[in-house]
């Protein structure tokens, strides 16, 4: 059977008569999943239709235009991103059952751990241990992840972990769901160079997970992993940006403004800026019109490598144009950032100061730009790729 | 919302460009002709501007063109900068053509458009887009005759005719000159595939084609219409260079290993990927505005010129630096390449020009 805009129209309209939109939210949040309606690409009876997904915009314009409440996909993000696309793929039927209702409804928030102090761009050098507990028994993990966002406030996370040591390191790893409520996970804030922790430091010490919460097979983690990653780029939200948004936004507000802060060399920097970030935001808008038509180009690798730079420029610019207010910053202290813990960037809401620190994790997170560039080198251009001295040595043996 | 792809129409006109590029214009026979009298191949032009139509895919087929618009011809542009043939196309086919139209000049559409005659702009190449009380007045009009000289015009040494912005008093117009009635003085020029010339009108008769506001509009849409095709040309320059990089670092071995193994290398050529990446969506977005008539076309031509001018410049130069010594030498494509992309840098306005015009336009004013 196949799924028309008007079937899901009239699906919508069932949920809604049968179902409050202005009641208990969470209730609607389930009854909603419970109808399909929640991700309609997803199979029937996980929430979805086994439709197209560009129709769940139909239902999510009806469920808005109905004030209905949403799972703010923002608080989600990791879950819905990249947990669910590798318990779907990966999972058991019993798993998929227990772990997709409540990351959807936004009921259990997920979060990644993926990367080690060791462990960055070169993902598959990861050294956290998992043991078995005898035959058929628990793993028994010991290790440290970080960068984890969200970890202080997640119930699940997914977990890459190294099984045999004894292989080269693509082989060894093996994947799970995480407890992290379990006994001997630690989570602590990583204060970054802003001053603040949007991000943690998770230490696992024997802790103890049952092999039902395996993805994928023993030694297959790195395969698991790589549905994970796939899907980290794929989210891309909203509609497509309208001209000077972004860093660029500030800088021009702070120009038209503010007329005593001009200069010939200045005025010319900030145009070469305006018009990088042009560039970069029609670049973002083809991309777009390829993915409509089925065609995604590797436009998304440029745009990365391109806003990574650009927004290092403008907020160093911004800095330099509002010469002594670019020296103050805004509260350092211990207080403000162990009790606030942005769970988004408000990157225009912020202080020139912290737009200009916070732009230099831009080209680190989601991919080094020195990875992306190896990765256009070789994937897009066909560039011979690096001289590697770690795919036939077993992970233990590797240099560390 | 712009469409920033290219049709499937597009694809095929390319195509059919490229083969014929291939076919009669490879570099050998481009470079080999900089070095004769006769630059131009009117063989190549006929089949370019004729057989494929080329010379009226912008113009109605009222008037003996293709009715396209200047989304096709800017991807013959694209085609013409990967091949640096030397043509009369940005000369005549875009900037002359989109003049004659916005004049109303009709009959002179015809004949572009059928490739009957082409036609040059006399003006100096560097001109580009700007605001009012920018009216050349190189050439003034007294008497029913035109006199003066205008420096470094392209496309112009084989030009039919020439269009000319000149003062009659202090009012702006425009005439039809036979370009046999001037004289055209050789100048050597930076660009082998696309050389300038010095135009002096001593008493030429002319035909008026416009005055006043429709003068000034008509030039200013000339000009803007070529700073928007003249990036789709430096995007095909650039792609090329690009490209033509990739196969020598494929190609060439030293210390044992292909030298395009080497990362200093790769991430050189990631950074000029994604900047030819991005000039493809600026060089689009403006030529979609001239085809549309958008009134966001004075910021797209100027966006896409002061965007796409460096890129080309930078793949060019990339692509010399990348070749080493044989890319010094005469004999490999890569100084055509670099030639053609500094001239167009500069041609119809620097980058920098660009940037201050873009300032106006964006209400983001200069300093004092």
């Amino acid at each position: 059977m196949t799924i028309t805009e008007d079937d899901l129209r009239g699906r919508v309209r069932q949920l809604l008569a049968s179902q409050d939109p202005r009641g208990d939210r969470m209730e609607f949040l389930r009854a909603q999943f419970d109808a399909g309606l929640a991700w309609v690409h997803f199979p029937a009876g996980l929430g979805g239709l086994d439709a197209p997904r560009a129709l769940q915009a139909v239902v999510d314009a009806e469920l808005a235009s109905a004030a209905a409440p949403t799972n703010d996909p923002r608080r989600i993000g990791i879950g819905l991103g990249m947990a669910a696309p590798t318990i779907l793929t990966h999972g058991t039927d019993a798993q998929r059952q227990r772990w997709l209702r409540p990351l959807w409804t936004g009921e259990q928030v997920w979060c990644q751990l993926f990367s080690e102090p060791g462990a960055g761009s070169d993902l598959a050098a990861l050294g956290t241990r998992a043991v078995r507990d005898g035959t058929g028994g628990d793993w028994v993990v010991n290790g440290q992840k970080v960068w984890t966002s969200q970890a202080h406030e997640a119930r699940w996370a997914i977990l890459v972990t190294r099984t045999d040591p004894d292989v080269p390191k693509h082989k060894g790893m093996t994947y799970f769901a995480l407890d992290m409520s379990a006994n001997g996970v630690e989570v602590r804030p990583l204060r970054q160079l802003t001053g603040e922790a949007e991000f943690n430091e998770v230490f696992l010490t024997d802790v103890r997970i049952p092999d039902d919460y395996r993805l994928g097979e023993i030694g297959d983690g790195w395969r698991v992993a790589q549905t994970t990653l796939m899907n980290e780029r794929v989210a891309i939200g909203g509609g497509p940006a309208p001209r000077e948004s972004g860093a660029i936004s500030a800088v021009a507000a702070a120009w038209r403004s503010r007329p005593e802060l001009r200069t010939a060399a200045a005025h010319d920097e900030l145009m070469r800026l305006w018009v990088e970030a042009e560039a970069t935001r029609l670049t973002g808008l083809r991309l777009r019109q390829q993915l409509a038509v089925g065609a995604p180009g590797p436009e998304g690798s440029a745009a990365k490598l391109a806003f990574a730079r650009l927004n290092q420029e403008i907020t160093g610019f911004e800095l330099d144009l509002l010469g002594a207010e670019g020296l103050r910053y805004e509260d350092w202290s211990g207080d403000t950032w162990r009790s606030e813990r942005p769970a988004a960037v408000d990157f225009l809401g912020r202080s020139p100061g912290y737009r200009y620190l916070r732009a230099k994790g831009n080209s680190i997170e989601g991919g080094t730009s020195e990875i992306l560039r190896n990765i256009i080198a070789e994937r897009v251009l066909g560039l011979p790729g690096e001289i590697r001295a770690d795919k036939t040595v077993a992970w233990k043996d590797l240099p560390k | 919302m712009s469409d920033l792809l290219y049709s499937d129409v597009e694809e095929q006109l390319r195509s059919s460009v490229r083969n014929l590029l291939a076919d009669r214009a490879p570099w050998p026979a481009v470079l080999a002709r900089t070095e004769t009298d006769e630059l131009y191949d009117p063989a190549l032009w006929r089949s370019l501007a004729v057989d494929l139509g080329a010379a009226g895919l912008a113009v109605p087929e009222s008037a003996a063109g293709q009715g396209a618009s200047w989304r096709e011809t800017a991807v013959v542009a694209e085609e013409l900068g990967r091949s640096v043939a030397a043509t009369p196309f940005l000369g005549s086919t875009v900037m002359a053509t989109a003049l004659a139209i916005r004049a109303g000049a009709d009959d002179l559409v015809k004949r572009l458009a059928s490739a009957a005659v082409t036609a040059a702009l006399a003006m100096p190449l560097s001109t580009g887009p700007g605001g009012p009380g920018t009216f050349p007045a190189a050439v003034r009009h007294s008497d029913g005759l035109l006199s003066g000289t205008v420096r470094d015009v392209a496309d112009a040494r084989s030009a039919d005719q020439l269009l000319v912005p000149c003062l009659v008093g202090d009012e702006p117009a425009l005439f039809v000159v036979d370009a046999a009635a001037t004289r055209r003085d050789a100048v050597g020029s930076l660009d082998l595939t696309r050389p300038l010339c010095d135009v002096t009108f001593d008493a030429a008769p002319g035909e008026l084609i416009a005055s006043g506001a429709d003068a000034v509009s008509a030039v200013q849409v000339a000009l803007t219409t070529g700073a928007a095709l003249l990036a789709a040309e430096q995007l095909g320059l650039a792609q090329r260079c690009l490209e033509m990089t990739v196969e020598h670092l494929l190609t060439r071995y030293q210390f044992g290993r292909q030298i395009g193994s080497y990362q200093a290398l790769k991430h050189r050529m990631a950074d000029m990927w994604a900047g030819v990446t991005q000039a493809r969506a600026v060089a689009r977005y403006a030529v979609t505005c001239v085809a549309d008539g958008d009134p966001d076309a004075a910021v797209a031509a100027s966006l896409a010129q002061a965007y796409c001018s460096p890129v080309a410049v930078r793949a060019a130069e990339e692509c010399v630096q990348l070749h080493g010594g044989i890319g010094f030498t005469w004999e490999h494509p890569a100084h055509l390449y670099l030639k053609r992309a500094k001239a167009d840098a500069i041609a119809l306005g620097t980058a920098a020009r660009h940037r201050a015009r873009l300032g106006e336009l964006v209400d983001l004013p200069a300093a004092g």
